[in-house]
């Protein structure tokens, strides 16, 4: 193993108090006020994260769109510049490398935003297959440190506190702002189901903005409720979601997959997934219990176990002991009575959607 | 710094026994309660099951995670605190005031095995 990362924020972290924590081969926070607190904040009113962990490539070149659209499931030959696509790059039996997000900087000119514990081999698989294409791919995760503004207050919090005008930016959309005298990257995106924004910006821009946020009292959020907070909107996480073994399709991703595509790696695999059923399939559980499944814990149908729970909480803005699970097909149909096994007991648990909670996007 | 009542025993895994006469009443500590975060879930043994020292009987749920109770001592359970089924916060506002088990002991000399304030308090470095 490497020697653990930190972010240019480290510190920061470390001065409020954070419960700190290894997540993605970075010291990261997990919490400040408590999970609750910091999750409602999001919510009700606006948070802020540091996602610097995450890693992000920029892909340029006379062959730059051809080259993102063969390692990428969704299709950038139709996306405009200043706009967002999520997909995945996937191996060729459909397996997951990595879940993502490209924002189109112009023609041929690509970002990518990757998984922070996928940063190693995400940048091998790009440059391997990045061979017999007029491409350049540099690797900028050392340079960019991320935050994420999130929250029904943070366009109102970029306006009054980071002098940034987002208003004219909808869902999936970024521009190009200067701040501190160099270029940021400002996109409404994020991950919690709440309207919000991320910005990519040098460490010295980045901290500076994390002072004034925190300065103005904006709640500073930890992966504690980053995950919980994704979880109540049934937003995938890599390693519980997908992985070299799970594929959009069984994650029912398959609406980020363009099958009418040329073609992409895993392109075949998923296209069979999709036309024959995939053996396994995500799932959402809501049990009747207060119990909480947790990831791992097996999933049965009578005595059979049929799967096992990919994350588990009680929701904070939903009262219910809830799932998302990975499940043999047949037992995932919607209202299907299963149950989960909890320590000793076994609660019963039904089929529900995965989204356990209202999204709340600009569109 | 956490809060360590006198006159309580404690186990190296952060639960307390307060004993009257031959009944404990086992919780987890402060320490314990500060370490977990929100609690929002609580499972607890059903009434005249038998605990064991040294052994599982249920779990403190965080938000995050789930953490098992080890009993310090023996016993039958003679009661669980059922205000902690709808409201498990309670013992992130008292983890000593709100108790989960109620046990009749089996065997008092298991208490010479835990410690008591002052070791505890030292266990911690406080």
């Amino acid at each position: 193993m490497a020697d653990i990362k930190q972010t240019c924020l480290h510190s920061h972290h470390v001065s409020l108090g954070a419960l700190m924590s290894p997540f993605g081969g970075f010291d990261m926070p997990i919490q400040y006020a408590g999970i609750v607190e910091e999750h409602n904040a999001v919510r009700n009113a606006v948070g802020v994260f540091d996602v610097s962990h995450m890693g992000e490539v920029r892909i340029t070149g006379p062959q730059a769109e051809r080259f993102v659209n063969h390692i990428f499931t969704n299709d950038v030959s139709t996306l405009e510049t200043g706009k967002i696509l999520y997909g995945m790059m996937l191996y060729p039996d459909g397996g997951t490398v990595d879940d993502l997000l490209v924002y189109k900087m112009g023609e041929n000119d690509f970002f990518l935003v990757i998984n922070a514990a996928n940063i190693d081999k995400d940048v091998a698989w790009i440059n391997e297959h990045a061979e017999g294409y007029d491409v350049s791919v540099a690797h900028q995760s050392d340079y960019y440190g991320q935050l994420a503004v999130q929250g029904p207050e943070s366009e109102a919090t970029l306006r009054d506190v980071l002098h940034i005008d987002a208003a004219d930016l909808v869902f999936y959309t970024f521009k190009c702002v200067e701040c501190g005298g160099e270029q940021v990257i400002v996109s409404r995106t994020g991950y919690t189901g709440e309207d919000g924004f991320e910005i990519y910006a040098s460490h010295a821009v980045i901290v500076a903005m994390w002072e004034a946020l925190i300065a103005a009292g904006v709640q500073p959020c930890g992966l504690g409720c980053r995950d919980t907070l994704r979880f109540e909107v049934g937003l995938p996480l890599y390693g519980d979601e997908l992985s070299a073994e799970i594929s959009p399709v069984m994650a029912t991703l398959s609406m980020f997959v363009k099958l009418d595509k040329e073609e992409f790696i895993g392109k075949d695999a998923c296209a069979q997934q999709k036309a024959e059923g995939s053996a396994k399939k995500l799932v959402g559980l809501e049990l009747k219990d207060k119990a909480i499944p947790r990831h791992g814990y097996e999933v049965l149908q009578g005595d059979k176990v049929v799967g096992y729970v990919t994350t588990g909480y009680r929701g904070i803005s939903v009262d219910k002991s809830l799932a998302m699970a990975l499940v043999d097909r047949e037992a995932g149909a919607l209202d299907n009575e299963l149950s989960v096994r909890i320590r000793k007991k076994v609660f019963p648990a039904v089929v529900v959607k995965k989204r356990f909670y209202k999204k709340s996007y600009k569109k | 710094m956490s809060k360590i009542i006198d006159g309580l025993y404690y186990s190296e895994s952060h639960e307390y026994v307060r004993v009257e006469g031959n009944v404990g009443f086992i919780g987890i500590t402060d320490y314990a309660q500060h370490a977990l975060g929100n609690v929002v879930y609580v499972d607890m043994p059903e009434v005249d099951d038998e605990v064991s020292a040294g052994e599982e009987f249920g779990a403190v749920e965080s938000v995050k995670a789930a953490s098992d109770l080890i009993s310090p001592v023996s016993g039958v359970v003679l009661e669980v605190n059922e205000a902690l089924e709808d409201e498990p916060g309670l013992i992130n506002k008292d983890a000593f005031e709100n108790w989960i088990i109620k046990v009749e002991l089996s065997d008092k000399g298991e208490l010479d095995d835990l410690m008591d304030a002052g070791g505890y308090k030292a266990m911690l470095g406080e």
